[in-house]
């Protein structure tokens, strides 16, 4: 079987700086911090970190019928949205996203955490499920986004929702390169999303990895900082599409970039900690199925979220493998830690850092931590020769994942 | 208890606001599938908000399944009124 390439022809975003990849793309050229206080969750005891990245009000009324919305709780319409956006985009039309060879592969942490809250203030106090809407456990289950995006835009292909908290939308869009590659499918809508919710930050509060600068939103996360102290989360979706090349080619489709590596480790040493062998290993399993020496991988963008034992293991897992020069940076810093989204949407600022080749430094990023000083911590936004780059994504549960994504050659 | 005119206005305001619909296109012949644009899920749902609406239980699921159109549901409330003494929540 011959093994197709596999190239991106489309983007969509909804983050933290409102709707759209241009929203994205100019908040994060511009240093913007989208961190804020949220005071309201002092009422939950024992949260200690009121910090949040959240998506703005969208007009959502007014951008999907109520016959998707009723379905869909805010990550799986942040999900249809930027699906949309990369559609249009990547200008693939009605007939072959119904063609059967287009397929989704959307992930997120869970299903809607806001869903599982109403669904459960209902159902706990008496055990009642009356009153209850027929809509929501299609909000809660566990491939809400991807289910809600293929009705919503008529796909028919194959729906896939890669469930791994953190690492999500990296597996999604691996998951969707592999796809294409062996020519199951020829484009797939990949990557993922995630909500704003106090029971999630609450999460990482519980394991004593979320920022408690709750009096200065905007210094908050500061991977690779030696005052970081943990995670902020943050909403969106990012959403790519990947295209067969001969396909995007045979269509003059405009090509973004190219996914050439993936890499997938389990590492099973611990549910929680980080460990920097195994993210090593994902890297080099990527770089290996790229073909790729370290010498030509010209930047990382790194997973960081700004926790004390995962920035400087991924610091350490970059050195390993590529050496002290390798340059590196985080998009935490801007957008906070999008979870399930947070691959996609940072690959869509990889694919500006190619087009522009610029490479952007990590927000909030003043004193570098020694210990992760062992790579190039990129300090501000500079000109760069960019052609091949390497995505780090790792979540709890050991899970370490890393993409190749190289420049198209105009 | 309210007349059977109050009880028609509440339950095109009810189903105006569940449904995001168009109050002037809930006229008494209208189907709520084939018309309004209704399905199986929203009829659970419609089913929900009437309950809260009027404070009766809409069980009778034979009932129910029989409405086709605004006026058999007008009628079918009409009934329970009747029955239940439905009153406004």
């Amino acid at each position: 079987m011959s093994l197709n390439r596999v190239v991106i022809t489309g983007c969509g975003a909804i983050s933290p700086y409102g709707q759209g990849v241009a929203a994205l793309v100019d908040g994060v050229w511009a240093s913007r911090a989208t961190v804020q206080a949220m005071p309201e969750w002092g009422r939950i005891d024992g949260l200690h970190s009121l910090l949040a990245a959240p998506v703005p009000e969208l007009a959502v009324k007014e951008l999907l019928s109520r016959n998707l919305r009723r379905t869909m709780g805010p990550m799986a319409i942040y999900a249809t949205l930027a699906a949309r956006e990369a559609v249009a985009q990547a200008a693939l039309n009605e007939d072959y996203l119904a063609s059967g060879e287009v397929g989704v592969a959307v992930g997120s942490t869970t299903g809607s955490p806001s869903a599982y809250e109403d669904f459960y203030r209902r159902y706990l106090p008496d055990e009642a499920i009356d009153g209850i809407k027929s809509g929501e456990f299609f909000k809660i289950m566990g491939h809400s986004c991807a289910a809600n995006v293929c009705l919503a835009l008529g796909i028919r292909g194959e729906q896939w929702a890669p469930v791994s908290a953190c690492a999500s939308s990296c597996q999604a869009i691996g998951l969707g390169y592999l796809l294409i590659k062996s020519g199951r499918q020829q484009a797939m809508l990949c990557g993922g999303a995630d909500e704003v919710h106090p029971s999630v930050t609450g999460v990482f509060d519980v394991v004593r990895a979320a920022s408690q600068r709750n009096g200065q939103p905007a210094s908050s996360p500061r991977p690779f900082d030696r005052d970081r102290d943990g995670v902020v989360c943050g909403g969106g979706s990012g959403i790519l599409v990947l295209e067969n090349y001969q396909a995007a080619c045979a269509r003059g489709a405009t090509i973004l970039g190219e996914i050439i590596g993936f890499g997938n480790v389990s590492d099973s040493e611990h549910i929680a900690n980080p460990h920097e062998d195994a993210m090593a290993g994902a890297m080099r399993k990527a770089m290996a199925e790229a073909g790729v020496e370290g010498s030509q991988v010209d930047y990382v963008n790194a997973h960081a979220t700004g926790t004390l034992q995962g920035d400087l293991a991924e610091a350490r897992a970059i050195g390993m493998v590529l050496g002290p020069g390798a340059a590196v940076s985080s998009c935490k810093g801007h957008i906070g830690h999008t979870l399930g989204a947070a691959a996609a949407l940072e690959s869509i600022v990889v694919l500006e850092m190619l087009r522009r080749q610029e490479a952007v430094p990590t927000l909030n990023l003043e004193n570098p931590d020694p210990e992760c000083a062992v790579v190039d911590l990129i300090k501000k936004v500079e000109k760069r020769n960019l052609n091949m780059v390497l995505k780090n994504n790792f979540a709890l549960g050991g899970v370490n994942s890393a993409l190749v994504i190289r420049r198209q050659e105009s | 208890m309210m007349t059977d005119d109050e009880l028609r206005r509440k339950v095109v305001e009810t189903l105006a606001e569940e449904f995001e619909l168009d109050p002037e296109a809930m006229q008494p012949e209208a189907t709520l599938f084939d018309d309004l644009g209704l399905d199986s899920l929203d009829a659970v749902d419609m089913v929900v908000a009437l309950e809260k609406t009027f404070g009766m239980k809409l069980t009778d699921k034979e009932s129910l399944q029989a409405v086709r159109t605004m006026n058999d549901l007008f009628e079918l409330l009409i009934r329970l009124k009747g029955v239940q003494g439905g009153q406004q929540t």
